[in-house]
């Protein structure tokens, strides 16, 4: 007896321990290019063992049922007349609670570290301070302080992003922003529900025709990402992208005052 | 009483007509109902996966190059619309509950077998309806979904025909729905308690109960939907001053629970199959009991998680979160109870227990990407990508799809008093099994690296995993192969299977395969114990 529980409780780490490589070594995910991307990774990370471990154990708990208890040729008669035993019951009602309870609170923290539960206050929000904004994400709290955002406005079309630097007072296909500053956008939908989507920034938001939406985030990485419109917008959807292009300051202000310069 | 029975079945014999032909008519028989249901739902299978093929073909090349790209969205929607409302919904729900249920309560015939007539009589039609729109105008293309203001803005007359079409299925499935609540909880044959009822009439209850309270709120919003195309109405269309969010809160209080309306008949189905080959009771009858009532209620109350990336407010976001996320409570509990089922018991390795073994293997792996996407944090990267395209594909197909496969080759004898072919069934499962995993399984990383769903054209980057998820696809078409065959092949010359092949203690099996059109010679046999594989009472 004593033996077989020794296998077991060997099977069990084994089991949690590959689980645990895997997901300290699997990377399933793109570049992390934003403040949010960490945080994010850190959750897919916590998800991706849990359910590693969750699916490796049931899915050896059925295929040693199948060799193990199956019928041998020419054998009859019934298996045991187990009919439920509620201690075990309870075990996988309470403890599967657990962990969803104890989940769920932990990605409330992530969605709150995001800036997701952060009201968006009129002073982070442009111009328009009556307007009703529904909620993107906000700014991280643990942000670098101290700076203002760059405001940009979004406007979405089919089949096109167009992006409008109020302080400079032009437009651009291509969204330009510094490397490591707060960048707030404005949505707006001039046609049917697109969404604005960086995979590097793990961040979406839904543009809707009608209800400006807003979006903030700080790159944190130099390089060029591409904005997806990730919500079936008509027969050119898989064309609708752009590209973010993150810079250096210096590189920034060059591009800023150049179109600046052109258009005025 | 039993007279009353008697003259009624006279009555009804006399009226229908006999061999083949009884299934092309007006059918009152729940046992011809149900195989019309089921034929009537594979050949739209057939339809849906032609569609899922062309779609596949696409996306092996990055570029759109196989079709216009309007008829891709057109495709996308028919795909989505049949395999649901056609295939799925239909088959678990009205196939194997029409056959099934009045066995299980004891009794002859549906509550309404009329009015069950008429539910699977609006299928054909409105399928053809669906499908033929294409001819029209080009058919609707704005997603299964169809949100608004896209399908205001595309093409009416297609957007109009898919909103009727799915108006007329969702009477049908309403129609059927009473018809098994009815049937379970009033035709019970005397002596016969509610908790010694097979698991399958607990699930078509609970299911039955989500039908009633859900479908029509989607009719209600399609409505709507259908008087701002036609008459300019302004509920849904912003120009108009309408809230397009509102919509989606419509929406997907009827098709979040539209998932239990697919996949709880399912769980019933395998709670049946299981028992039968493990020669073990079920485990768990009270516990799975409640689990499927806690799933009907929590499913309702959580259908803005399909909305984290609309416009919706913070609270509302953390809400639905921990509801969605508590689904995994009960459904974790039907799962340790068929492992636990298995455990110890004499298994037969047959075809319809390794399908059901598959499903199993294909929820679990569904159900957590499904608790990862209930957080709202992990949603908003990878809501609308392909990783929600594999996520639900592990439930409708690795779930409910492969247990209708299961069950067809669990009742198969039961239906036709012939055996189907194990070398072929194992084959089919095979190939089903290995497509189906390598067309899904690599679609995860697709989402989590940038390529949103719904596209004809991607990124070039993902062109080698696009093209392995497409020969998935195709293994997954030429599983059909060996499946049909072997169908044709047992009706025609199958061996010969007694009325009770396996051993089985559930009614239906109590009497003869094919059954008479009464269901029972004499009177219904009162089970008291379907799962009762082990007890000594039994064993003579």
């Amino acid at each position: 007896m004593l033996d077989k529980n020794y296998y077991l409780i060997l099977l069990i780490s084994s089991i949690i321990g590959i689980s645990f490589w895997i997901g300290f070594n699997v990377n399933l995910l793109p570049v992390e290019a934003s403040i949010n991307a960490p945080i994010y990774d850190e959750l897919f990370k916590i998800l991706f063992i849990i359910g590693l471990i969750l699916f490796f154990g049931m899915s050896l708990i059925v295929v040693y049922s199948l060799f193990k208890f199956r019928k041998i040729n020419g054998q009859s008669g019934d298996g045991i007349a187990l009919e439920g035993n509620l201690k075990l019951e309870i075990i996988w009602t309470v403890i599967p609670s657990i962990i969803v309870l104890i989940v769920g609170l932990y990605s409330y923290n992530i969605y709150d570290r995001m800036g997701g539960m952060k009201e968006l206050n009129n002073h982070e929000v442009m111009h328009n301070n009556s307007e009703k904004i529904w909620a993107g994400i906000s700014q991280n709290s643990n942000n670098i302080s101290g700076m203002e955002n760059l405001n940009i406005e979004v406007s979405a079309m089919q089949f096109a992003f167009l992006f409008n630097y109020p302080n400079g007072e032009f437009i651009s296909g291509e969204l330009h922003v510094p490397v490591n500053e707060k960048i707030s956008i404005k949505m707006e939908s001039k046609d049917v529900i697109h969404a604005f989507w960086v995979p590097e920034f793990r961040i979406k938001q839904d543009i809707i025709p009608g209800q400006p939406t807003v979006l903030n985030f700080t790159p944190t990485k130099v390089g060029k990402y591409p904005i997806i419109c990730a919500e079936l917008c008509g027969p050119y959807h898989g064309g609708m992208r752009a590209s973010i292009i993150v810079e250096e300051v210096s590189d920034y202000e060059e591009w800023f005052n150049q179109n600046k310069k052109t258009s005025a | 009483m039993t007279i009353l029975i008697n003259s009624k079945n006279e009555q009804k014999e006399s009226l229908q007509p006999k061999g083949l032909l009884r299934y092309f008519s007006f059918s009152l028989d729940h046992k011809v109902i149900g195989i019309q249901y089921l034929v009537c739902g594979f050949l739209f299978y057939l339809v849906g996966g032609s569609l899922a093929s062309a779609i596949r073909i696409e996306l092996a090349s990055p570029m759109s190059d196989f079709m216009p790209r309007d008829v891709y969205n057109q495709v996308l929607t028919l795909h989505g619309t049949i395999m649901i409302f056609l295939w799925i919904v239909p088959v678990v729900n009205g196939a194997f509950g029409n056959y099934l249920i009045p066995f299980y309560v004891g009794a002859r015939d549906m509550a309404f077998p009329r009015l069950n007539a008429v539910a699977f009589w609006l299928i054909p039609p409105s399928g053809l309806m669906l499908i033929t729109s294409y001819f029209v105008d080009g058919a609707a293309q704005a997603g299964w979904t169809a949100y608004p203001p896209l399908s205001i803005t595309t093409p009416q007359s297609g957007q109009i025909i898919w909103i009727l079409s799915v108006l007329l299925l969702g009477g049908s499935s309403i129609f059927g729905g009473i018809n098994f609540i009815a049937t379970i909880l009033k035709l019970r044959r005397p002596g016969l308690k509610l908790m010694q009822l097979p698991m399958y009439c607990w699930a078509m209850l609970g299911t039955s109960i989500l039908v009633v309270l859900s479908t029509p709120v989607l009719a209600g919003t399609l409505i709507l939907l259908s008087f701002d195309i036609v008459a300019n109405t302004g509920f849904f269309n912003p120009v108009l001053g309408g809230n397009v969010v509102v919509y989606q809160h419509l929406f997907w209080f009827y098709s979040h629970p539209a998932v239990y309306i697919m996949v709880l008949p399912a769980f019933g189905l395998v709670s049946e199959i299981l028992p039968v080959h493990c020669r073990k009771p079920l485990f768990g009858y009270t516990t799975m009991v409640f689990s499927i009532m806690g799933i009907v209620v929590l499913g309702l109350v959580v259908w803005a998680h399909h909305m984290f990336t609309s416009g919706t407010p913070p609270w509302m976001r953390l809400f639905f979160t921990i509801a969605t996320a508590f689904i995994a409570v009960p459904t974790g509990i039907k799962f340790f109870n068929w492992v636990a089922t298995m455990w110890g018991g004499k298994i037969s390795i047959n075809s319809a227990m390794l399908f059901s073994c598959g499903f199993i293997l294909n929820f679990v792996f569904g159900g957590i990407t499904g608790v990862a996407l209930a957080q709202v944090p992990f949603d908003i990267h990878v809501h609308d990508t392909y990783f929600v395209v594999a996520h639900f594909h592990y439930i409708v197909y690795g779930g409910s799809v492969f247990v209708i496969f299961s069950s067809i080759y669990h009742w198969f004898p039961k239906v036709s008093g012939k055996l189907l072919n194990e070398k072929l069934g194992i084959l089919h499962f095979a190939i089903t099994f290995i497509g189906f995993n390598l067309c899904f399984a690599p679609q995860h990383w697709l989402g989590l690296n940038g390529m949103p769903r719904r596209v004809a054209e991607y990124d070039p980057q993902f062109q080698l995993i696009n093209q392995i998820s497409s020969v998935g696809a195709l293994l997954m078409a030429v599983s059909t192969i060996p499946f049909l065959l072997n169908i044709f092949l047992s009706i025609k010359n199958g061996r010969k299977a007694g009325d009770n092949p396996w051993n089985a203690l559930t009614p239906e099996w109590l009497t003869s395969s094919p059954p008479p059109v009464e269901n029972w010679e004499g009177e219904a046999p009162l089970v008291e114990e379907p799962y009762g594989y082990g007890k000594p009472i039994i064993s003579e």
